[in-house]
């Protein structure tokens, strides 16, 4: 992982416990961000649901693909890419989970969690790189950054490995 | 951090406390599991104690789902208890909050399903 001032930058493997580094991750980075804890559980809840798909659906569980995330924190804003190695997806054919007759399926939520969660979320395939989700949720006017950073200038995240 | 579960006897209800995180892999596989058995064995009043959840994501809640349809469709109940916030609101959410029975009190949820078996 590497990083620099106002963003933060991790490539993982497929393993669905680096679930939880990316999450502790985005916690750190919305913290520093100055969202409060409610918007540091959505951001945290829609980075999980990112990866899963991204381990999951995207590289297919497989160990020898990576996940590439970058979280950029910007005055009004967090802006969180996260790119795997698979073949796209299109979000529009996946169903509308609060249908009445989709309500008891088991799967098709995680992309509604995150909508929900975040103020944007776009997908695009990269021809020979993968998939890139962007998430973004804004800082509300009452937001305010962690002591040590500004809204301009915030402070680095370091690697833990 | 991973899910743990203990299941109780409360006269004819299986009471399950469920602890730690329901997500997918070893969270959801264990929960499936333990509802399988239970039904298997003739279980069909559940009573599901969510209070020290610490999180759920959507695999978690389609695994609420799938035990709900699975005891359900064994003509039995399956319920839930002391729902957290994040849990309560994630149901709210995803309109799951209208398909479950949701109870804070354990001796009234309990009698719950002690009066539905008698009416």
């Amino acid at each position: 992982m590497t990083a620099k001032p106002g963003f933060v930058e991790a490539t993982l493997e497929s393993d669905l416990k680096n679930v939880v580094v990316a999450e502790e991750i985005s916690r750190r980075v919305a913290t520093t961000a100055g969202f409060d804890e409610s918007d540091q559980h959505r951001i945290e809840m829609a980075v999980h649901e990112s990866m899963i798909n991204a381990i999951w659906h995207g590289n297919k569980n497989d160990a020898s693909k990576t996940v590439w995330l970058r979280f950029q924190i910007y005055p009004d804003r967090l802006e969180i890419r996260i790119r795997d190695q698979g073949n796209g997806f299109d979000p529009s054919l996946i169903p509308d989970p609060l249908a009445e007759e989709n309500l008891l399926k088991v799967s098709g939520r995680g992309i509604f969690l995150i909508r929900t969660f975040m103020d944007e979320f776009r997908t695009e395939y990269i021809a020979g790189a993968g998939t890139e989700v962007t998430l973004v949720k804004r800082l509300s006017s009452n937001s305010q950054p962690q002591q040590g950073g500004t809204g301009r200038e915030h402070e680095s995240h370091h690697s833990s490995g | 951090m991973s899910m743990k579960a203990t299941i109780r006897q409360v006269d004819s209800v299986t009471v399950v406390d469920i602890s730690g995180r329901i997500t997918l892999g070893e969270g959801c596989s264990q929960l499936r599991e333990l509802i399988r058995n239970e039904v298997s064995k003739g279980n069909k009043k559940m009573l599901l104690n969510m209070a020290d959840v610490t999180y759920i994501d959507s695999s978690g809640i389609g695994e609420l789902v799938s035990a709900f349809t699975a005891v359900s469709n064994q003509g039995g109940q399956l319920k839930l208890l002391r729902l957290t916030k994040k849990v309560h609101d994630l149901l709210q959410i995803t309109k799951l909050y209208t398909v479950f029975e949701v109870l804070d009190d354990e001796a009234k949820a309990i009698s719950s399903f002690e009066s539905a078996a008698s009416a």
